[in-house]
């Protein structure tokens, strides 16, 4: 099956090259590669960029203290984002531009913008997820002291992410997810004053560099091999099927690349730092935890799908990007059963969402995996936004302080109870379509050599019944019994109850965008129109009807389970915890003790090693520095004063002396008589013409 | 009449001028004194103008500004010279010693 797959995309690729007439390279023909559109979509990661330094440097001066520019550059975004969907949706867009801006020795260095299904598909999710949180935004980050300086990183972020999808190399995707790095770490320490949010900051931050490290050497490795750093000379070896340097590296080439992955999407072990970063405004978790940048990985295994769908080349990475993916999202969704704090188990849950894209693409199931991607950035960052809303109202994270909220909220309540439908996959809701189709491709891979990928299936049906339960406790907890809180609850403000509209309008609808069989613009989107990338990718040709009559009631069994336990209103937490497992319920309440034991075994020795060694470096390497660099001034200002003093100074009163000198001399000759100076001058004149007459 | 004549003529009055320019102590004798010294030079410039035969006769027309200039510069002085005697009730030069060192 696959040989005839690379056999179909060679054609394409060498009718491609040839200019030839074969079925694929008229399909490829059609599409829009040039034109002002797609030229100039370059403007999209461009413009929020430009915005985030101008609202640092006249942000406190313009309108709405930058957030008119922050929600305006957003606005474009999610416009051109649009109406390049649009385009793609009727024609299909495919373009790549880059410029050159460096070179190291054969490698050329480039930058610039890929327009194509993938891209365009985060360009859309990216404007219209980013421009409903910025408006949203607004009203959540109201009164805040750094509240232009948020928006500021915000706009960073944005840029990022949208540096990193419009990325055609794997120099510019570093880039953009360097940027993303940055800005998360900026935005979950935005309440610094409490040390425990500067933590978690560092927490993100290191993980994401350990994994980083993984994606640079996986980047080296494949840009060495195949000469180029753009991913699609990458994807033409692999479509070729060349033997050389790249197949012969292309595991490990393609496990460090996934290493990076697992870092910035959360998998685990590499999951810890995103519970921790929901220590930063709710409007971040939904954008940046939720539905953008742990998305960065899952969008980089779709890059360079290829690479790991042949078995040449690193198809047995494919395997340990099942398990890991498997893994968690089976075990990361019972912690979220566990957890007090709202915005916690919605992390939770995202972690292990992502572990079904991620297991998806292990399963080889490029579009079921994007599907996923691009349902759950609408569902979750609805849900994230609602529990900001919550959050707004009773001015606590915790469940405990919650309860009874659907009669104070019900804009809130609503939209929530959508979101949560969409995530545990009822139908017609938009997680129904993706999970279906990543259980359906799990199914499909297992049944077409992939052992592992029928075990991953068992794991991916537990999860879904996992999702229900703990979105059914939550909600039970969150909205129904009797209010705990202090104070009375109230509904948002309509500027952030309208963006929780606009999301569950698509966490609604965003699902009915690839119904397998019968309407699948998705597909075409991501998968026909990225030439070469998708191919290989199995589309499921219908419902999996055995499936879905296995999960959907495990689904409302889990919805009915949660709703048995707490549905009914008690006053205690202990109370309601009555019915805790004897041995899961402390290992999940204590996050399988991984956060612990990566403090125990990696942080606390390296900590107060690195700590020591930085002291000591501060205080012999640099003080010394700082005291030479001091002691020499000291003795450059004595060279200055001495030369100022006694070489300048004497040669100053010297001349002034000189002058009063020669002048007292020389007074004595004017003695006011005209006479006598009419003599001189005479005299003057007689001794130059006796000159004149001598000479 | 050879030209010795008239510039030994013009050497006695520019020594008489210079005498009188030295030693007078009223200052309109030494404004006298020096219209003298000028009348010596502008017979110099006529003399050597008539002896070089020079064509455009530069020294007649010399001679002619200096005379124009002389009288405008006596104007000029003797009205400094009655300020002078208005204030002092004297013009006597040797009593004029304010630019003294």
């Amino acid at each position: 099956m696959m040989s005839t797959l690379f056999t179909f995309a060679t054609q394409i690729h060498l009718a491609a090259e040839e200019g030839g007439h074969s079925d694929g390279a008229e399909e490829l023909s059609g599409f829009i590669d040039s034109g002002p559109i797609v030229e100039w979509a370059w403007l999209i990661f461009v413009v929020p960029l430009v915005a985030a330094f101008l609202i640092v440097l006249f942000g406190k001066k313009s309108p709405f203290k930058g957030w008119l520019m922050a929600w305006l550059s957003m606005g474009f975004v999610m416009v051109y984002g649009t109406v390049l969907l649009i385009l793609n949706w009727t024609q299909g867009v495919v373009y790549y531009n880059q410029i050159t801006v460096g070179e190291i020795g054969d490698l050329v260095i480039e930058w610039g913008v890929a327009v194509d299904g993938l891209s365009i598909m985060m360009y859309f999710l990216v404007g219209v997820v980013g421009f409903l949180v910025f408006t949203y935004a607004k009203g959540y980050m109201k009164g805040d002291v750094r509240y232009t300086w948020f928006f500021a990183s915000f706009s960073l972020f944005a840029g990022g992410m949208l540096v990193l999808v419009a990325s055609p190399n794997l120099i510019q995707l570093i880039v953009g997810w360097e940027m993303v790095g940055v800005s998360s770490y900026l935005l979950i320490g935005h309440y610094w004053e409490d040390y425990a949010n500067v933590d978690a900051a560092n927490k993100a931050f290191m993980v994401n560099k350990i994994a980083d490290a993984g994606l640079f050497l996986g980047a080296i490795i494949m840009a060495v091999s195949v000469q180029s750093f753009r991913f699609n000379d990458v994807i033409d070896v692999v479509v070729r099927g060349e033997a050389g340097m790249l197949s012969q590296y292309a595991f490990w080439a393609g496990l460090l690349l996934f290493i990076g992955a697992m870092g910035k999407s959360a998998q685990f072990p590499l999951h810890v730092w995103l519970p921790d970063a929901m220590a930063g405004p709710t409007p971040v978790s939904a954008l940046m935890h939720a539905a953008t940048m742990v998305t960065a990985g899952v969008y980089l295994l779709g890059r360079l799908f290829p690479f790991y769908f042949s078995d040449m080349f690193a198809g047995d990475v494919r395997n340990i990007i099942i398990v890991v993916g498997g893994l968690t999202l089976f075990l990361m969704g019972f912690l979220a059963i566990t957890q007090k704090d709202i915005k916690k188990v919605l992390a939770y849950s995202t972690v292990s969402q992502l572990g079904y894209m991620v297991a998806a693409m292990g399963a080889g199931a490029y579009t079921a995996g994007l599907f996923h991607l691009f349902t759950h950035a609408f569902f979750k960052s609805l849900l994230f936004l609602g529990a900001g809303s919550v959050i707004h109202a009773v001015h606590s994270n915790s469940v405990d302080d919650m309860g009874g909220l659907r009669k104070y909220m019900p804009k809130t309540y609503w939209t929530f109870i959508i979101g949560t439908l969409a995530l545990i996959g009822i139908f017609p809701f938009a997680g129904f379509f993706s999970k279906d189709e990543i259980l359906a491709s799990m199914k499909y891979a297992g049944g077409n050599g992939q052992d592992v990928a029928n075990f991953i299936l068992v794991l991916g049906i537990a999860g879904a019944f996992v999702t229900a339960f703990y979105m059914t406790r939550m909600v039970a907890l969150t909205f129904f019994g009797e209010y705990k809180g202090h104070g009375e609850p109230h509904e948002s403000p309509a500027i952030m109850t309208w963006p929780l509209i606009g999301l569950a309008v698509f966490a609604t609808t965003a699902g009915w965008l690839n119904i397998p069989g019968m309407f699948t613009p998705f597909t075409d989107w991501v998968a026909t129109r990225v030439p070469l990338v998708g191919l290989g990718d199995h589309h499921p040709e219908g419902f999996d009807i055995p499936l879905i009559l296995i999960v959907t009631p495990l689904v409302l069994v889990g919805v009915g389970i949660g709703w048995w336990l707490y549905g009914k209103d008690r006053d205690t937490q202990a109370e309601r915890d009555s019915f805790r497992i004897p041995v899961l319920w402390p290992l999940w309440q204590n996050l399988y003790y991984i956060d612990d034991f990566y403090m125990a075994a990696i942080v606390r020795p390296t900590k107060g090693a690195i700590a020591n060694a930085v002291l000591w470096f501060d205080l012999n390497v640099i003080d010394a520095v700082v005291n030479g660099v001091g002691a020499a001034s000291q003795v450059l200002a004595r060279v200055t004063r001495w030369t100022d003093e006694d070489v300048v100074d004497s040669i100053y009163n010297g001349a002034g002396a000189l002058t009063e000198a020669s002048g007292s001399v020389l007074r004595r000759n004017f003695s006011g008589r005209v006479q006598q100076y009419a003599a001189f001058s005479f005299l003057g004149v007689v001794a130059i013409a006796v000159l004149f007459i001598v000479l | 009449m050879t030209v010795v004549q008239f510039t030994l003529l013009a050497t006695v009055l520019f020594s008489l001028g210079l005498y009188g320019v030295l030693t007078r102590k009223n200052a309109v004798l030494v404004l006298a004194s020096v219209e003298l010294m000028l009348a010596a030079v502008n017979v110099n410039l006529v003399v050597f103008d008539v002896y070089l035969q020079d064509a455009l006769h530069a020294g007649q027309i010399f001679s002619l500004f200096i005379i124009a200039i002389a009288a405008a510069e006596v104007g000029v002085g003797i009205a400094i010279v009655l300020l002078i005697y208005r204030n002092r009730q004297s013009a006597d030069v040797d009593q004029l010693r304010s630019m003294r060192g």
